[in-house]
């Protein structure tokens, strides 16, 4: 790090309430917002604070996202690779027009009709897994008995993971999500899910059909006289890994946010139509994946009123955008009423989350049915006790201990 | 009012169907945009034109 200069924080900023942004957000945002904070990598970049910066940001074309680039600002030490095996960029990490073109490949997968069709086979999901959970000894750890085998068991279904892959699937990803396992255990559970997905990848090309994304995948680079191996084994990495962790963190968090919030919960119960306004609410409050909105200048360009310079970073702080009084009225308060709809917990730009409308509905089915079919559930420790994920870069709840 | 959307920009996040469905549709295809209605008519359907424009991801729609 060359830079010597003063900087008003280093990210990632923790939350002090768990409900709640980190608080040195409000003072950023109000005396600093576009300001010079160090990063975890050792590296300086910009903190944006307020929502317009933000959006204005990621709709602009002079920002890159390629997180090869040494430019990107990392919130974690930059992995090592080894070089006979170097990364393969997946969606994420490309710039247009090569996102573009990849965006658009798969883009269909994921409309909002699309979605609607897979409602009643996550449906059917929800419901078995609450009928092992009711069967089952009380309390229950919900995260374990519902947040993560349904967005896993629907992103595998998607993808056209074969049921008898599906043990060896959900281990390695639930390692590589934990915190409790040593960074050469992670890395390990990396690699053999990415052999995985490269050997899955291998026996679809053989034997491709319709029956789900990564043969239809195929099928359209085929027609199409084209053929990329590499680009699918990224995209399926992708798709689990960002699909996975997010909506299961957000069931538990949501579980917890509505249990809290009765008056809020019951204006749910009361009415179906209020569960997609509430799921907006809670993903606007917590914002669980708020880095993801970092990226670097290739251009002189002034945010803000200030000027970024070519080749800096910028963390664009969704959460402390998401709770901008000039974005939100009374942005602290919990209210499933409010129907602001133009957060950035999906991002903005370009590189919007691909799997929104997927998240939506699985979102929607779990909390419909959980209330539902188990009207007396409730935390079975204080919340207090609850562990947070303070320290990971998806935020989310480790366990929930639920009982009826 | 009149709505116009540019192809080329849309991301295909169906922020658009998710406002008003009768205003707007996404190709099966490639997910981008097909507006359903282009010129709505009613206080709520102009609001939820006015939504989908702020929140297009890829500011791919706008009014005339």
């Amino acid at each position: 790090m060359t830079d010597v200069e003063e900087t008003t924080a280093t990210l990632p900023l923790v939350r002090k309430c768990p409900f709640s942004p980190p608080p040195e957000y409000e003072a950023l945002r109000t005396e600093n917002p576009v300001s010079r904070v160090g990063l975890p990598s050792g590296q300086t970049a910009w903190a944006l604070t307020r929502l317009e910066d933000i959006r204005e940001m990621l709709s602009s074309p002079h920002f890159s996202s390629d997180r090869l680039d040494p430019a990107f600002p990392m919130m974690v030490a930059r992995q090592i690779r080894r070089e006979d095996k170097p990364f393969r960029p997946s969606l994420i990490s490309m710039d247009p027009p090569e996102h573009s073109r990849a965006r658009r490949d798969v883009v269909g997968e994921f409309t909002v009709k699309r979605m609607k069709a897979l409602q009643p086979r996550i449906q059917q999901i929800v419901d078995e897994h609450l009928d092992a959970l009711l069967a089952g000894p009380k309390p229950a750890d919900l995260v374990q008995a519902l947040s993560l085998p349904v967005p896993s068991l629907v992103i595998c279904e998607l993808l056209g993971v074969p049921y008898s892959d599906h043990e060896f699937f959900q281990a390695r990803s639930s390692k590589m999500l934990s915190r409790e396992v040593s960074p050469e255990d992670r890395q390990a559970a990396f690699e053999q899910l990415e052999n995985y997905l490269d050997e899955l990848v291998t026996r679809k090309e053989a034997n491709a059909t319709e029956d789900d994304l990564l043969g239809r995948q195929i099928l359209k680079q085929r027609e199409a006289g084209e053929g990329d191996h590499d680009e699918l084994v990224s995209l399926a990495f992708l798709l689990l890994i960002a699909g996975h962790e997010t909506t299961a963190n957000m069931i538990s968090l949501g579980t917890v946010t509505l249990l809290e919030n009765p008056e809020q919960l019951a204006k749910v119960k009361a009415d179906p139509d209020k569960t997609l306004p509430a799921i907006e609410e809670l993903l606007r409050v917590f914002t669980i994946a708020e880095t993801a909105t970092s990226r670097f200048a290739t251009a002189d360009v002034e945010i803000g009123g200030t000027l970024i310079r070519a080749g800096e970073g910028v963390v664009g702080l969704s959460n402390a955008g998401n709770h901008d009084p000039d974005g939100f009225e009374n942005p602290d308060a919990f209210d499933i009423e409010r129907g602001a709809r133009h957060h950035v917990a999906f991002g903005f730009g370009v590189h919007q989350c691909l799997g929104q409308n997927l998240a939506r509905m699985e979102l929607q089915i779990v909390f419909d049915t959980l209330f539902k079919r188990i009207p007396g559930i409730r935390i079975a420790v204080p919340v207090d006790e609850l562990q947070f994920k303070h320290d990971s870069t998806i935020y989310g709840l480790h366990a929930l201990p639920v009982t009826w | 009012m009149k709505i116009i959307a540019d192809t080329g920009k849309c991301v295909g996040a169906g922020q658009c169907v998710l406002t008003d469905p009768d205003l707007f549709d996404q190709s099966e295809d490639d997910g981008t945009v097909i507006v359903l209605t282009p010129e709505p008519e009613g206080d709520e359907a102009e609001e939820n034109a006015r939504t989908a424009v702020h929140i297009c991801p890829g500011q791919a729609l706008s009014l005339a």
